[in-house]
Formats: C-alpha cells, structure tokens, sequence
C-alpha cells in the first residue's frame, strides 16, 4: 500500500459517512417536492442543515448548500460584489490577501478583466501571516469603494492559519462584509462562525472525510449575494438546483464527526507532523521548513501540514521519486497541465522562483500513522539526492 | 531496463511505449511540455503540445498500466530551439528545429533528467533503427524500413552516447501496421492525425511567424544580373531554392521560372536566378556530429540536405577548422538545386547513419 500523505488534496471518506450516503442512495425523493417521499428527502436535508450548523457555531438559515469550495469561494466574491456594487456604484474594490486558493484569486482576477473591478493584494510576511495592521491601512486608504474583504482562514499549501476575527472587526470598522475561505480550516481547527464575526465562509466536503461535490457557503442572513445559477430558488434564493440530499448528509456528517474528533486528532497530527518536520531537518540536506511553525502548537499551523523547501531541487522531480517509492505527497501548488507551477504563495512570503520550485508538501489526515513519517523520511535523502541531479539537467546548468 | 517513454500524445509514441512495457522494461510515460501558452485543444495537424495531447498521452499510459508524468520544459525548448531558430533566420539560415530539438532536448534535457532520476533510456515514437553491433557494442543508426517515415535525418545529430540511450521501437515497422496496432490495442489515438511541420508555428506560416517575430524589413528582390525585379518584407524569411512567394510582379525575360540563389540579410536582399544557377557541389559543413566513429579521411557517402530530400553520392572530407574544431566537406557528383546554409546535411553509409553536420556554405563548384 502506498503511503498517502496528500490529505490536503483530499482525505479518504470516513466509513460511517459513506455507510449512511449508500444507504441514503437508494431512497428516492426531490427535497423539494411535496408528497411524502420528498417530505423525507427534504427532511435529510434540513437536519444536515442543522448538524453542519451546530457543528461551526452557526445558524441553520446561514447555511447555503453549493458543490464545493471552489463554488462557494465564486458565489460569495462575486455574489457580494455585485449586490454591494447594485446599491452603491462606488462599491467595485476587493481587499483580497495576496495567498487565497486559486478559486478565490482566479475568480477576483476573472472580475479585474472582465468588470472592471479594482483589487487590493493585501501582502503576507514570510510566514504567511495576512497582519491586521495591513488591512486596515488598505480600508482607511478609501473605504467607501470597497465591497468585499477576503482572507483565508488557513493556507493550502503552508498551512498558516490567519487572525480571522481581528480581520473581521477591522472591516466592520468601515461596515464592510468579510469572507473567508475555511475549506482547510474547517474540522482541523476551532472554527465558530458567531464568534470569529466573519459575515461569508467557505466550507468543503471532501477535505474533512466527506465526499468531493460537496461544499457550503455561511451566508449571514442580512448579506445580500446575486446568483450565480438560477433556476428553482432553492437555497434562500441564492443557489438554484435540486438538492443533493446525499451529498449534503455526507457533508455534514462527515464535518460533525471531524469537529467531535478535532481536539483528539489534532493533538496525533501535531506529534506526527513535529515528527516529520523535525526529521525532515535532520537529514541535514538543506531544507527548510515553509510558513509557520512552533513544535506542538496546532492554532497555527495546521496540525496536518508539513511544507518543506529543499533547495537544488524542483519539486516535481521530488514528486515522482517519492512516488515510485510509493509515498504520494504534492508540490502544494496549482499545476497548469499537469505541471506544478511556482507557487504564489511563496512567491507572495518573499522567496526566490527558484526557492518556490523546492516546495513540497507532506499532509497528514486521519488515516496517518507513525509508521507513514517514518517511510517519508526513510524515502526522502535518496529522492533529494536524484532530484538534484536531476535539476541540474532541466535547468540547463549540467 | 527503467525507460523514459517519451509520449507526445501521438500513434507512434503510444505504440513505441506498448512495446516497451511488452518487451519487459519498467516504463513511466513522460509527455514534455513544451510550450509556454499550450492551448486547450489542437487546433491543426501541427503543433503536439496542447493540453489535449497531453490527455491523449496519459489515457494510452491509463491503459497500459504504466505511471504518467508531465515534465516542463518548455524554458529549455524556448532558448534551445526556438530563440534559436529565429537567430538563425535572422542570418538568412534555414534551419530544421527537428534535429535541434533531438539534439538538445529530447536526448540531451529529457534524456539527463531521466538519468539523473534513475531511468536507463529513453524510448521515442521515431521511424529509425538502432543496431547493436556484435564484435564493439557499438549502437549503430539506421534508417527506418519504412522509407517514407523515415526519421533517421532528424536523428543524425545523436552521438554514440545518445545512442546507447535510446530505443527507437517502431524503426522495424510500417506506419500501416503501426496505426492497426494501435487499434488492436484499443489507443483511442489510433486514427489521429500524424503531425506536420514546425510544432511551434501551430498555423503553418513560418514567414507570418517570423515577421511576428523579426519586424517587417521591407527591401528588393534582384536578378542574377543585379536588377531589381521585386521587393519583400524581410530577406530573412526567404529560403535558398525557394520559388514559390516570390510575387516577382514580371516573368523573366526568357520565360523561365525564377529560385531564391542567395539570402543576404546584411544587405536585406533577396537575389534570385533560373534554377541552372543554383546548382551546388560543395558543401561546407560546421558543427559536425558523429553517431559512431569518425571517419578518418575521405569517404564515399550519401548526402541528404532535407528531411524527406533524396541521398545523393558524394566524398566527404572531415577537417579540422581554423579554430581547431571538427569541420566537414561534402562533394557531391552532380550538383543538386536549392541547397540553404543552416539546413543540416545527413551522411549515410548504406542505411546508415554516419553522421551530420550543419551547412556553412555552399559553392557550385
């Protein structure tokens, strides 16, 4: 069996979880059809509303059912733009940080081009902390144009986990709505909708042990969001289409089960992630380890990520050797065509494209073991070994 | 053996992977991205690096069980192949970035990562032959037994090194039977289109491409008697032996149709003449590669000046240059028409590949 240390991609469904979406499979019924069979469809449906709800401090009407992150992340950026932008003209600027995930900064670049709007890239340190102080330079820069802030609450790729709530209080300093994209965060860290202030978030299925397609967008009840999809209203409006009863029970078992357990499991990857860095800087080849990271704290840095930047290497190369040793882990950054790109990320903490072609990232999940960091490490001096050698041969040096 | 299969997304290359994994190698498909903006879909019978190539190539790799990577080299291809092909333009050269690319890129950048990585070889989807001879070891090159996908001239840069690190699988077989292996196989790549041409000038105008590129230069065409019979709008576009895209506005006086003689870009002129005067015999050969042995002296060879050009008999006469390196001179028995610096001349000793070198000079005498 290989040994997959890739759970930021995504992380196998848990079984009790899959159980009850099998078994919900072969119930028929529309949730929102009104004869009895789509009473009980419909009945799921609402009490996975509920269950998601409790389980991140949020209301049930808050909840917007989607097909994921990279859904939510649009419906909330350009849903709020757009509404903010109807009730007032002047509302067409975007603070967005400079690190979100390719679904929010594809989506804003998409409405630079496309629409005019103005953004603000709000700048990182090297260790992937957004500052408050920044953001509220940038707001009392011109507040007035300004429709919509967003920052992540946890990187993908290195896994910095950002003060939300005091981002969240500077823009309602100038009564400004804010999202966050919490795809990574939910399930792995202590995320409570009421409490962080935020007034958007973004959630997905698949990276808390439920399945890909599923996803929400907490939409606080007085923000108003323009459609992407029309059709039959569901969704208070916002998104259109049948529901996805099995999907939105998945989903939201699958994130009460991961936040029940999140204490716990936090408290093994955190040993298991020290463990693989610690090891990872012992080999003495170089690495280093990206964003930031303080041995046993899981409140910021995710407890399951692992970057680490090997120079003299790119990581695409690092990727096939650990591969063919059977160890699946990423660059951490997008690829174009199969291709890992350096990652913007990087680039935006200050390091070389060089540097970012070093990126590799190891995630644990909830199927991690001991016995998993130990084949990384043992794979590793040999794989930074050829992927440096081979480095020398792609960039044209040897 | 651990191989490279290099995949392009094509018939041949999904072929010559198959029978790799089928001879018992350890194989990981690699498909090479090469361009800097690769498009989503392919538009044209040219161009093999769209991102639907690249999908092509992972679905035979699907099939045949094989792991599937995509590496980047599109940076190496630029500055190797394709700067490099507008510098040679802009010198009034012709040169086939095919070989080049076989030479610095495929067997040089792929082949020394793969190396590095731990593989063995590579193995490409050309029409050649590689022969081991008994008594040396030595990796002989061969031209293919299907004589109209012969790919030989394009690898006859490869040295004994190069060689000795690759696997030409389908060098035995006809493209006929190559295209119903594939269906055999299942590859939905089957029946696809062979590709064409430049792979980096996906629309085919190589003279658009390079105006792109070089500016228009706007300068005379001349006649062998030096007057001025047209104009152009770059003498850098224009090919020796070339005839047609001329636009001269005038037939000439005796009638007979009119070739490109000589590319001058210090003076941006265009000279043409009838095709008598444009017969060449000698040939000036720098950057001179040797696929095995070198010859000691003069030898009798085939000469063959373009990809699907015909080998002509000839004497070639290995030299060493005023700066010490490796020179080449090629006579030829009878003088052969539209002979352009920068191509590359291909010797062959029967069907084999002896070595090549790049054009010079060339002079009718």
């Amino acid at each position: 069996m290989p040994v997959y240390l890739d759970h930021a991609a995504t992380t196998p469904v848990f079984p009790h979880v899959a159980a009850a979406m099998a078994e919900q499979a072969t119930r028929v019924g529309n949730a929102s059809s009104l004869h009895t069979a789509g009473r009980a469809a419909r009945r799921i449906v609402e009490e996975s509303r509920e269950r998601l709800a409790a389980a991140i401090g949020a209301r049930p009407s808050e909840v917007v059912f989607t097909s994921g992150g990279t859904e939510s992340d649009n419906l909330a950026i350009s849903g709020v733009l757009r509404a903010r932008r109807d009730a007032d003209p002047r509302r067409t600027r975007l603070l967005v940080s400079a690190i979100e995930h390719h679904a929010v900064l594809d989506c804003v670049e998409a409405l630079e081009a496309r629409e005019g709007v103005q953004v603000t890239w709000l700048p990182c340190d090297a260790e992937g902390v957004v500052h408050p102080e920044v953001l509220a330079r940038e707001l009392a820069a011109d507040p007035e144009s300004v429709a919509l802030v967003s920052v992540m609450w946890a990187n993908n790729e290195v896994g910095t986990v950002q003060d939300v709530a005091a981002l969240a209080a500077m823009a309602h300093e100038h009564g400004i709505p804010m999202h966050t994209d919490a795809v990574q965060a939910v399930g792995h860290l202590p995320v409570d909708v009421a409490a962080s202030g935020v007034d958007l978030l973004t959630l997905g299925g698949h990276k808390v042990g439920g399945p890909v397609g599923t996803g929400a967008l907490v939409v606080k009840r007085d923000v108003a969001v323009v459609p992407l999809v029309y059709g039959g209203g569901q969704e208070r409006q916002i998104r259109s289409g049948t529901l996805d009863t099995v999907g939105i029970l998945g989903l939201s078992l699958a994130v009460e089960y991961a936040v029940a357990q999140r204490e716990r499991e936090t408290a093994r990857l955190v040993g298991l992630r020290d463990a693989l860095l610690k090891g990872a800087l012992d080999l003495d080849l170089g690495i280093r380890v990206g964003g930031r990271w303080t041995p046993g704290d899981a409140l910021g840095r995710l407890a399951g990520n692992a970057h680490l930047i090997v120079p003299g290497c790119e990581g695409d190369s690092l990727l096939y050797l650990l591969d063919a040793a059977g160890i699946e882990c990423s660059t951490g950054s997008a690829c174009q065509a199969g291709v890992p790109q350096p990652s913007h990320v990087l680039l935006a903490m200050g390091l070389t494209e060089r540097e970012a072609r070093g990126a590799l990232r190891a995630t644990l999940g909830h199927t991690s073991t001991a016995a998993d960091v130990e084949a990384f490490l043992a794979a590793l001096p040999a794989a930074v070994d050829r992927a440096r050698r081979a480095a020398g041969a792609t960039l044209g040096s040897g | 053996m651990r191989v490279v299969a290099a995949m392009s997304g094509g018939v041949d290359s999904a072929v010559s992977a198959a029978r790799m994994v089928e001879a018992g190698h350890e194989v990981v498909g690699v498909h090479l991205a090469l361009s800097q903006q690769a498009s989503v879909l392919r538009e044209s019978a040219r161009g093999c690096c769209t991102l639907e190539d690249s999908a092509d190539a992972r679905r035979v790799a699907d099939r045949l069980g094989i792991p599937f990577y995509v590496w980047d080299l599109a940076e190496r291809f630029r500055v190797e192949v394709v700067e490099d092909f507008v510098a040679e333009y802009a010198q009034g050269r012709t040169p086939n970035p095919c070989l080049r690319c076989n030479e610095r890129i495929k067997f040089h950048a792929l082949l020394d990562k793969a190396l590095a990585l731990g593989f063995d070889a590579v193995a490409t989807g050309h029409y050649a032959r590689i022969v081991t001879r008994g008594d040396t070891g030595a990796r002989e090159l061969h031209r293919a037994v299907d004589a109209a996908k012969d790919q030989s001239y394009v690898l006859g840069v490869l040295d004994q090194d190069q060689l000795a690190r690759a696997f030409f699988p389908l060098g035995d077989s006809t493209k006929t039977q190559v295209r119903a292996e594939a269906a055999e196989r299942g590859f939905a790549v089957a029946k696809k289109p062979d590709s064409h041409d430049i792979c980096f000038i996906a629309d085919g105008d190589t003279r658009g491409w390079l105006t792109r590129r070089l500016g228009a230069q706007p300068g005379v065409i001349l006649d062998e008697e030096g007057d001025v019979v047209g104009e152009h709008g770059g003498a850098y576009a224009f090919t020796v032996g070339q005839r047609k895209g001329l636009h001269l506005p005038r037939p000439a006086a005796d009638g007979r149709p009119r070739y490109v003689r000589e590319v001058d870009v210090e003076r941006n002129v265009v000279v043409v003449a009838p095709a008598d005067l444009l017969g060449v015999r000698r040939i000036d050969g720098e950057h001179v590669r040797w696929c095995g042995e070198a010859p000691s002296g003069p030898t009798r060879l085939g000469a063959q000046v373009r990809a699907h050009g015909a080998e002509l008999p000839g004497t070639a006469y290995p030299r060493l240059s005023a700066d010490g390196r490796c020179a080449l001179e090629v006579v030829l028995d009878e003088p052969l028409r539209g002979v352009a610096p920068g191509q590359s001349v291909v010797l062959y000793d029967g069907t084999r590949v002896v070595g090549s070198a790049t054009i010079r000079a060339t002079h009718p005498d």
